[in-house]
């Protein structure tokens, strides 16, 4: 009997039977268009408002500062370039302070900016835990300072930000403050007061809720030009038919995960601080990558010298077992890390990097399988460097 | 537990046909495609040999035979490998040929690490060659289809590679390979079979060397044989040994390119009788069986890819060179080109051709 284990849940989560069965009336029954003026789109569109309102308790915000868009990535490029568009026609300025450990979403999106459209961008550093100081942020806000964007946690190394802190600072200069908490989302409590942030984005898939569904919270009174134009839907910044099943299953799924978060959470680190400790007393030249404390619960990050992360992730599927040498997006390039690189870990680390992502369905026994599999892919890698044919 | 076998995939018939029979005959197997370094051009074309539909197609295969498929990048290795001597040896005026150090340095230099790292016993490829064991030694033989023999890329192969790979399709015609794909519902669709280099753009390496070594295309002197001055070339990059059109210059009679001669940046040109050849040396000889012959041989040699074989004599000389005497004079010898020698069916190994002017400082 092969082994299957997927530690990989922070690529994607499977979605939890109670959000399929959610969703399941908004696809052949009331299936109607959310802008219709008849019954049938009246009852879709009572279906997306009470998930707004379900999605809005739980952040804290009112159910009109909620945009639904169709993914995470979309929920990003809608902040970024919303408010940067949006401060270019009232000619408030054209510069963004931004990290260099943010996930491809808001860093390809910044980088179109600059390019396209003459932003200029100030990238503040990060330590060697990948943490961003808010002095820092602090030091890059210019007079012409129309947005900055620094994630809720790493996606690659689990680091929690200050968020508090740097949208204090933020709001001394009157200047918005996204983040991207696809990570966090479910992990960490996300009350936007309490975070203090303008403009938050998030990915259902990422919570045990169905993938093809994101949200952007965006504070009352901020300008913002749609980044993608048509018809009226979401108040018009986010045209499009409304994706009434995803919408509800991502609404269920945020209140579960709610729900469930502070036990969960403990297992998780529980599990996670036996498969740290275990990988870091059992493989030579390893380290952990990311703030020793201040981490996401479930997320494990590592880096081993002289393999390529890549080959560990594949060497472990061949053992049945589900990881991921970073972000899943990046996977399969025999480079560096870029976020690691920013760390400043040597190259000879920073390619072999290897995270375990923990959720709903690991037990310790996959942790302990884990570590009985782990050392040994990596010894045969490491020997396979010292001698080739 | 059954061995492990990895399959090097392209999508294409002949390594989706292999991999089938790997599974069939009980192996353990596992799919992988490299990720190989390609120019970067309008669009996002990749490499000639790993474009996403490739690897969609592989990825399908793999799926349909239940077994893992993975994408392993080389882009950085084969860049260097592969495409940085591609342009050296035009640079020097040789005409190389990229699959073999391709096949040296990556496919059975890093795949087969990458393959044995992940606990395979074999690295499979879709090529038509056998392998035999006579005693403790491994022969290399051509492929049973003599149309798509692939043993002449494949002569650098050492004792150890040739004990851990395996050719499935060694023993079949293309015929038989296409029957089999079609009866399990596999893709049968070729891939063009394309004589271009796969890492350019457009097909043309003589724009692809002049953009990385513009000393390639340097004007330089057209002279015969008895060293008299006719014009002048265009850069040596702009001509291959046999060319008749585009030199550029009247004669009473018509002209062919005999030599390229990059210590004086000249092309040498001459009548059709005096192109031909009865006589080169071949440098970097690499012998199948491990060992240089004591003396003179006899075999025949291909002097391309797509050659036919010529008989020769051969005499080793040292410094792992061969002089190499056909037993009719072959009109296109071209330096840096591959001279592989067998006897029958049997690959004896190969090496590169030398120029005329290094062929000389090598027989004082």
């Amino acid at each position: 009997m092969k082994r299957a284990i997927y530690m990989d849940y922070s690529a994607t989560t499977p979605v939890d039977p109670r959000v399929v069965e959610a969703m399941m009336p908004y696809w052949s029954d009331i299936f109607g268009n959310t802008s219709s003026a008849h019954a049938w789109g009246q009852a879709a569109a009572t279906a997306l408002e009470r998930s707004r309102e379900r999605v809005a308790r739980i952040l804290g915000c009112r159910p009109s500062e909620i945009v639904f868009t169709a993914s995470g990535t979309e929920a990003d490029n809608l902040a970024l370039r919303g408010v940067a568009w949006a401060a270019r026609q009232a000619g408030r300025g054209h510069h963004i302070v931004t990290t260099p450990i943010e996930h491809h979403a808001v860093e390809a999106t910044v980088e179109q900016l600059h390019r396209l459209f003459g932003f200029e961008v100030t990238v503040v550093r990060v330590d060697g835990h990948g943490l961003v100081d808010p002095e820092e942020v602090r030091r890059a806000i210019r007079p012409d300072t129309v947005l900055v964007s620094v994630m809720t946690a790493s996606n690659e190394v689990g680091t929690v930000q200050p968020i508090p802190e740097i949208a204090a600072v933020c709001r001394e200069y009157g200047v918005p403050l996204h983040t991207d908490a696809v990570q966090a989302a479910g992990r960490m409590a996300l009350n936007v007061e309490d975070l203090g942030v303008d403009l938050l984005a998030l990915s259902a898939h990422k919570f045990y809720g169905p993938k093809g569904v994101g949200l952007l919270y965006i504070r009352r009174g901020l300008a913002l030009v749609p980044a993608i134009t048509g018809g009226g839907h979401e108040g018009g910044r986010r045209p499009g038919t409304v994706n009434v099943a995803g919408i509800v299953g991502m609404a269920t799924a945020l209140e579960l995960a709610e729900a469930m978060r502070e036990e969960e959470m403990a297992r998780l680190t529980r599990l996670q601080d036996r498969l740290i400790e275990g990988i870091l007393s059992a493989i030579p030249d390893v380290r952990l990558t990311g703030h020793p404390v201040r981490r996401l619960p479930h997320l494990a990050s590592f880096a081993i010298r002289g393999v390529e992360g890549a080959s560990v992730v594949i060497g472990l599927d061949l053992e049945g077992i589900a990881a991921s040498s970073g972000a899943a997006c990046a996977e399969g390039e025999a480079r560096p890390s870029p976020v690691l690189e920013a760390m400043g870990l040597a190259p000879e680390w920073a390619v072999g990097a290897l995270r375990l992502s923990l959720g709903r369905y690991n037990t310790e026994e996959d942790v302990e399988a884990v570590l009985e599999v782990l050392p040994r892919v990596v010894a045969r890698l490491r020997e396979g460097e010292d001698q080739s044919l | 537990m059954n061995a492990h076998a990895v399959i090097a995939m392209s999508g294409g018939v002949d390594s989706s046909v292999a991999a089938a029979l790997l599974v069939e005959q009980g192996y353990q197997v596992t799919g992988v495609m490299l990720r190989l370094w390609a120019e970067p051009a309008a669009g996002c074309r990749d490499n000639l040999c790993c474009t996403p539909e490739a690897v969609e197609r592989a990825r399908d295969v793999a799926a349909r035979l239940g077994i893992p498929f993975y994408e392993v990048d080389m882009r950085e290795p084969f860049r260097r490998a592969v495409v940085e001597t591609f342009v050296a040896e035009y640079v020097a005026a040789r005409t190389p040929n990229p699959c073999i150090p391709c096949n040296r340095e990556v496919r059975f230099g890093l795949l087969m690490q990458w393959a044995l790292e992940h606990g395979a016993d074999f690295l499979a490829t879709g090529h038509y060659a056998r392998v035999r064991r006579v005693g403790d030694r491994y022969q290399l033989l051509r492929g049973r289809d003599r149309t798509k023999d692939q043993s002449y890329v494949l002569h650098i192969l050492t004792q150890e590679q040739l004990a851990r790979v395996l050719f499935p399709l060694g023993d079949l015609t293309k015929r038989e390979v296409r029957d089999m794909a079609r009866a399990r519902g596999l893709p049968v669709a070729d891939q063009p079979e394309s004589q271009d280099v796969c890492f350019l753009a457009d097909g043309d390496y003589r724009r692809f060397v002049a953009e990385h070594a513009p000393e390639a295309v340097r004007p330089g002197p057209i002279l015969d044989t008895a060293g008299r001055v006719l014009g002048e070339h265009k850069g040596l990059i702009h001509y291959t040994i046999g060319q008749r059109k585009g030199i550029g210059i009247a004669a009473p009679y018509p002209l062919y390119v005999l030599a390229l001669d990059p210590q004086r940046n000249a092309l040498i040109v001459g009548r059709a009788e005096e192109l031909g050849q009865t006589e080169c040396v071949v440098a970097r000889m690499h012998y199948i069986a491990g060992e240089e012959p004591p003396g003179p041989f006899e075999a025949t040699a291909q002097i391309r890819y797509r050659h036919k074989e010529a008989p020769v004599v051969a005499t080793p000389l040292p410094g792992d060179r061969l002089r190499v005497r056909f037993a009719v004079p072959q009109r296109d010898i071209t330096p840096g080109q591959y001279l592989v020698l067998y006897d029958g069916e049997v690959v004896l190994g190969g090496g590169v051709i030398c120029a005329a002017w290094e062929s000389m400082l090598s027989l004082l």
